[in-house]
């Protein structure tokens, strides 16, 4: 069973609707308590970082997410759920959930042709192993809509990236959370394939 | 970071450079009790859109749009149900236009699973709706489709292209170069060109129209109108400087799967999406 956080911030239902195809049950609360006891969690979310970290604070999700984050629940972040887990946003002045070293920053983009939001498929190029990204290839792509991304601080939180007149990271990790910029509930088979993981992941880098 | 990604080049991970270009096919869809039909103009029956969609999801359609071309108020709930029904069935973006007048109606469509909305004729009589829409759920979510024909150069059309409005019958006296512009400026995140002229034509889509309007915005394009041939794709993707090319009646008559139009695209060095 998953539980998605609910916390204002879009696409909730797609990702619902994404599971129930790969036969997993999932949940949506907007409720710290419910979290706290989830076996399993999705924190995805679309919009800005400044009114979902104010969401986040104001509802006590943000320490809910904290405690599951150091219990070694499994959380899979989402789009927005893949920026917040850092520590801060160019997008706005709010402190971010800091789960992850790191800020996110926002395209700068030299060449007038890159057109921002950078939104569609795109190739996602796995830069070191993880459980969830099992079976993706060169060629493999993903659906994204964004104009900010995740930058971790440290490289070893790298695990995948992307590019976009500029090299990004699209998926990052710290044991035993993981969380990727592009959408796997739009992303056809290979997104829904990358959620099936997710829902077996023990949320070790083994398993 | 950045020294980090330069290694991981060194050691030969090939990193692709640009998104991918689209595949979109559009959908007719009609309300009421023929929701589930799909309609062109010699009126064949081709079946059930949600099962077509489907398909076509399954053979690689980068993005759907599905067209309500009854479009009227009493179908509205209908075409929220269709919209769901549709999100369940199918994991990747798609839009949904036709008779979309309000924020309301965009709202409830995307809420309802519709990734963005499009909207036409709705915009041309108020255009603030475009604002509205894309401050509601987002540019992003905000398509501004427009139906344009040839004209000869005015004062008042000095691009030689006119929007047209009502399904392509009315003609407006406004220019669609300017149109595009100002549907950037207003908040569209996307554009859907359809040339009227090649539309049906079978002939390849308006090339010169959609660079025209492509080398002016900053915003996507997807041509639409006048594919009959994998080259026609090629050519406005092209020299066309589109970011997606929109398809019908090609693929759903059976003359080409989705595969084998991308197959052609990606043997001539477009890059688009294979694996899947």
């Amino acid at each position: 069973m998953i539980t998605i956080i609910d916390y204002n911030a879009g696409n909730i239902r797609s990702v619902q609707r994404a599971c129930a195809e790969v036969g997993v049950q999932a949940n949506v609360t907007s409720e710290p308590a419910d979290v706290i006891k989830a076996e399993r969690i999705i924190f995805p979310g679309v919009g800005a970082a400044p009114s979902a970290m104010a969401y986040l604070n104001k509802t006590g999700l943000d320490i809910a997410l904290t405690d599951v984050f150091k219990a070694g629940i499994p959380i899979l972040g989402i789009c927005l759920g893949a920026q917040i887990i850092l520590e801060s946003s160019e997008e706005g002045p709010q402190r971010c959930l800091g789960l992850v070293p790191g800020k996110t920053v926002r395209f700068r983009l030299e060449d007038k042709l890159l057109k921002i939001p950078h939104m569609g498929w795109n190739e996602v190029t796995v830069a070191q192993p993880h459980p969830l990204l099992d079976g993706i290839g060169p060629g493999d792509e993903f659906y994204f809509v964004h104009s900010f991304y995740p930058q971790p601080a440290d490289k070893k939180n790298v695990y995948a990236v992307s590019s976009h007149g500029v090299d990004f990271c699209c998926a990052l990790g710290s044991r035993n959370l993981f969380a990727m910029q592009f959408h796997p509930e739009k992303s056809g088979r290979l997104g829904l394939q990358l959620l099936e993981r997710f829902a077996r992941w023990d949320g070790t880098l083994t398993g | 970071m950045g020294r980090h990604l330069d290694r991981l080049i060194e050691r030969g991970c090939k990193i692709s450079a640009m998104l991918s270009k689209r595949l979109v096919v559009c959908l007719d869809v009609r309300g009421g009790k023929l929701a589930k039909s799909i309609k062109f103009v010699d009126t064949k029956d081709i079946g059930d859109p949600i099962a077509r969609a489907r398909q076509y999801y399954e053979d690689g359609v980068d993005e759907l749009v599905f067209y309500d071309i009854t479009a009227s108020r009493e179908n509205r709930d209908i075409m929220i149900n269709f919209v769901e029904e549709v999100a369940r069935q199918i994991f990747i973006p798609f839009s949904v236009g036709g008779g979309i007048r309000s924020v309301e109606d965009a709202t409830k469509l995307r809420n309802a699973g519709a990734e963005k909305v499009n909207v036409n004729t709705a915009a041309v009589k108020r255009k603030e709706l475009i604002s509205e829409i894309a401050r509601a759920i987002g540019s992003q979510s905000a398509i501004l489709s427009m139906d344009i024909r040839r004209v000869n150069p005015t004062k008042e059309i000095p691009s030689g292209y006119e929007i047209v409005i009502n399904g392509g019958v009315t003609p407006t006296g406004i220019d669609g170069l300017w149109w595009a512009k100002t549907g950037e400026k207003l908040g569209a995140g996307e554009l859907v060109i359809n040339s009227i002229d090649a539309d049906g034509t079978k002939d390849g889509y308006e090339i010169n129209l959609t660079r025209m309007i492509a080398d002016s915005v900053s915003i996507p394009v997807i041509a639409s109108g006048g594919a009959g041939k994998p080259e026609h794709l090629y050519d406005v993707l092209t020299g066309g400087h589109a970011d997606a090319a929109l398809v019908a009646s090609i693929v759903h008559y059976g003359e080409y799967t989705c595969r084998a139009l991308k197959e052609y695209l990606d043997n001539r060095g477009v890059k688009i999406r294979l694996n899947y």
